[in-house]
C-alpha cells in the first residue's frame, strides 16, 4: 500500500437506490474507496447501509448513477470479492472444510488444490481440529470462523461484511474484532464494514463513514487516525476515546436529521 | 438390563394383556366366532394360510412401493417445475389439493374402466394417492432456501445447475422425506382401498384388499383377521424403511433425524 493505486477499489457516482414502490432508500451519493482501506459504514437502521453493501457486490443494481469494482462493474468484479453476512450461512449437509471449499468449487477451482487451500484456511482461523465435523455441531463463534475462511479462500481483494458480528456477545466480537485485522495484515484486502457500533467501527477501521437514515445518504466522513497495527490495548488509550466520543457526536446528529 | 431390552418387554406386556382382553370379551359376552374370532384361531389362520397370506402381501407390497416409486420421481419431477415461478404455482397449486382432497373411492371404478382390473390399475391408485404431499414438500424445500445462500451462490457467478445441485435440492431432502412418510403411508392404504375395487384381473388371486374382501363375504372372519395383520406388517414396514432411509441419508446434519436415535 505503499504507491497510490491508479484505479480506487470502489467509486459510487450519483448512486442512489429506490424500491420498486418509489420510496427512496439511498439519496444520491459519491463514495471513493482507495485499495487497502478498511471503511466502515456506520449508521441506525434505515440508513441504507446494508443496500449500499448490496449494490456493490452487485447483488441489486442502483436506480441511478454508476458503481465501478477494480474499474469494472459489480458483476465482472465477483471474482475479486467476498461477502460474509450477518449469519454463517453454512450448508447444513457439508462438513467444515466441505464449507471452506464451497467458493472454490463453484469458480471450478481443481479439487486437490481447493482441498489444499481450504486447509491453510482452517489453520488461519485456529479450526483445524474440527474439519470432520458438521454445523449443527458448532458453536456461534466457530460457525462465523468457518464463514470468514470460506470467504477469504477465494483470495478476495475486497472483502464485504454485513455487521458480521452482531449476533455475539461483546467479548467474542472484541475477539473476532483483533482477529479480522491479523488476517488482513497477512492478506492484504481492502474492506468495507458494516456495523452499528462505534467502538467497533473506530477499532476496525482506516475510514469511518457515517450515513443518516430516511432515506440514506452519507452525514459525515472521518479518517481514523490510530496505528495501522491495532492490538486489544489501543480499546483504553485516550485517542480511541476521543475518536470514539466524535464518531458518536455525529451519529447522533445523524440520528436526529 | 439395556434400556431398549424394556421397551420391547414393556410392549410385549401390552400386547399379551390386549389378546387377554380380547379373550374375555369372547368368554363373557359370548360372541360368535364369525362376528369375533378367538386369538387363537387367528393365530391358527395365520399358520395355515401364511403361502396365501405372503402372496397377498408380495402382490400389495409391489403396487404400494410401485406407486409411492412413481409418485417420488414424479412428485420431485413436478416440484422441480413449481419451484420456477410463483406464477406456475399460484396457477397449478390448487389442482395438486384436488388430486389430495379427491375421495379415491370415487375414481377406482373410473380407473378400472380405463386401465382395467388388476396390478397396474392399483398401483395407479398408490401413486395417485401419495403424490400430492411429496410435490408439497419437495416444492417447498426448493423455495424455502434462505435468501443470503442464494447471494453467496450467487457471489461466486454459480450456475443454474450448480444453485440445483448444490443449493436447491440438498435443502429440499429433509422435506422431501416428510414428504415420503406421509405418502408411504398413504401408498398402502391406495393399494388396499385400490384392490377392492380393482383388485385382480383373476378370481381368488389378489393382494391384501382383494383378500379381505374375498373373506369378508366367505364369512371367514379369523382369516379376514389374519390379512389385517398381514395389513399392519406390511404398513409398518413401509414407515420403517422410509425411516431408515431418513435416518441414512440426514443422521449428520439434520435435527428431524436425530429423533430416531435411541435415547
Amino acid at each position: 500500500m505503499s504507491s497510490a493505486p491508479a484505479v480506487p477499489m470502489i467509486q459510487l457516482a450519483g448512486v442512489s437506490k429506490q424500491f420498486g414502490n418509489g420510496q427512496a432508500v439511498l439519496n444520491p451519493l459519491d463514495l471513493e474507496i482507495e485499495k487497502g482501506e478498511f471503511v466502515t459504514l456506520l449508521g441506525p437502521s434505515g440508513c441504507g447501509k446494508s443496500t449500499l453493501l448490496k449494490l456493490i457486490a452487485g447483488l441489486t443494481s442502483p436506480s441511478s448513477g454508476t458503481i465501478r469494482v477494480d474499474g469494472l462493474t459489480p458483476k465482472n468484479a465477483r471474482e475479486e470479492l467476498s461477502f460474509i453476512f450477518q449469519d454463517p450461512t453454512l450448508l447444513p449437509w457439508r462438513n467444515v472444510l466441505q464449507n471452506v471449499c464451497l467458493g472454490l468449487e463453484l469458480e471450478d477451482v481443481a479439487r486437490d488444490r481447493r482441498l489444499k487451500k481450504a486447509g491453510e484456511l482452517l489453520e488461519l482461523v485456529r479450526l483445524e481440529h474440527v474439519s470432520t465435523a458438521y454445523p449443527r455441531e458448532l458453536s456461534g463463534g466457530m460457525k462465523m470462523r468457518v464463514s470468514i475462511a470460506r470467504a477469504l479462500a477465494t483470495n478476495p481483494r475486497l472483502l464485504l461484511m454485513d455487521e458480521p458480528f452482531a449476533a455475539l456477545d461483546e467479548m467474542s466480537r472484541d475477539r473476532f474484532n483483533e482477529e479480522i485485522l491479523r488476517l488482513r495484515e497477512e492478506q492484504k484486502w481492502t474492506a468495507v464494514f458494516v456495523t452499528h457500533s462505534v467502538a467497533e467501527a473506530v477499532f476496525l477501521s482506516t475510514r469511518i463513514v457515517v450515513l443518516a437514515p430516511n432515506p440514506g445518504r452519507i452525514h459525515a466522513i472521518f479518517p481514523v487516525e490510530l496505528p495501522s497495527l491495532r492490538a486489544a490495548t489501543l480499546r483504553t488509550t485516550p485517542e480511541f476515546d476521543q475518536m470514539a466520543a466524535k464518531v458518536s457526536r455525529s451519529l447522533r446528529g445523524a440520528i436526529a436529521g | 438390563m439395556k434400556r431398549w431390552m424394556l421397551h420391547v418387554a414393556n410392549a410385549t406386556a401390552v400386547f399379551v394383556a390386549l389378546l387377554a382382553l380380547w379373550q374375555a370379551i369372547i368368554w363373557v359376552f359370548h360372541v360368535a366366532p364369525y362376528m369375533l374370532p378367538p386369538p387363537l384361531a387367528v393365530a391358527k389362520a395365520l399358520g395355515l394360510r401364511l403361502p396365501l397370506l405372503l402372496n397377498a402381501f408380495a402382490i400389495t407390497a409391489q403396487e404400494a412401493g410401485g406407486g409411492l416409486i412413481a409418485s417420488i420421481l414424479a412428485g420431485i419431477a413436478i416440484a422441480l417445475i413449481f419451484a420456477q415461478s410463483r406464477w406456475l404455482r399460484r396457477m397449478l397449486f390448487p389442482y395438486t389439493l384436488l388430486l389430495q382432497t379427491v375421495p379415491i373411492i370415487a375414481i377406482s371404478p373410473l380407473i378400472l374402466m380405463w386401465v382395467g382390473a388388476g396390478m397396474p390399475a392399483v398401483t395407479l391408485i398408490a401413486f395417485i394417492i401419495s403424490l400430492a404431499p411429496i410435490i408439497a414438500n419437495v416444492t417447498q424445500g426448493l423455495i424455502s432456501v434462505d435468501e443470503n445462500l442464494v447471494h453467496l451462490f450467487l457471489m461466486h457467478n454459480a450456475s443454474p445447475a450448480q444453485l440445483l445441485f448444490k443449493l436447491r435440492l440438498p435443502h429440499a431432502v429433509p422435506s422431501l422425506f416428510v414428504g415420503i412418510r406421509i405418502a408411504s403411508g398413504l401408498a398402502v392404504i391406495g393399494a388396499i382401498t385400490g384392490e377392492l375395487y380393482a383388485g385382480s384381473s383373476r378370481v381368488g388371486e389378489g393382494g391384501l384388499g382383494y383378500s379381505i374382501l374375498y373373506a369378508s363375504t366367505q364369512l371367514q372372519t379369523d382369516y379376514l383377521f389374519a390379512l389385517v395383520a398381514t395389513a399392519t406388517v406390511l404398513g409398518f414396514g413401509f414407515v420403517f424403511l422410509v425411516m431408515l432411509f431418513e435416518w441414512y441419508f440426514l443422521h449428520r446434519w439434520h435435527e428431524s433425524a436425530r429423533e430416531f436415535e435411541v435415547d
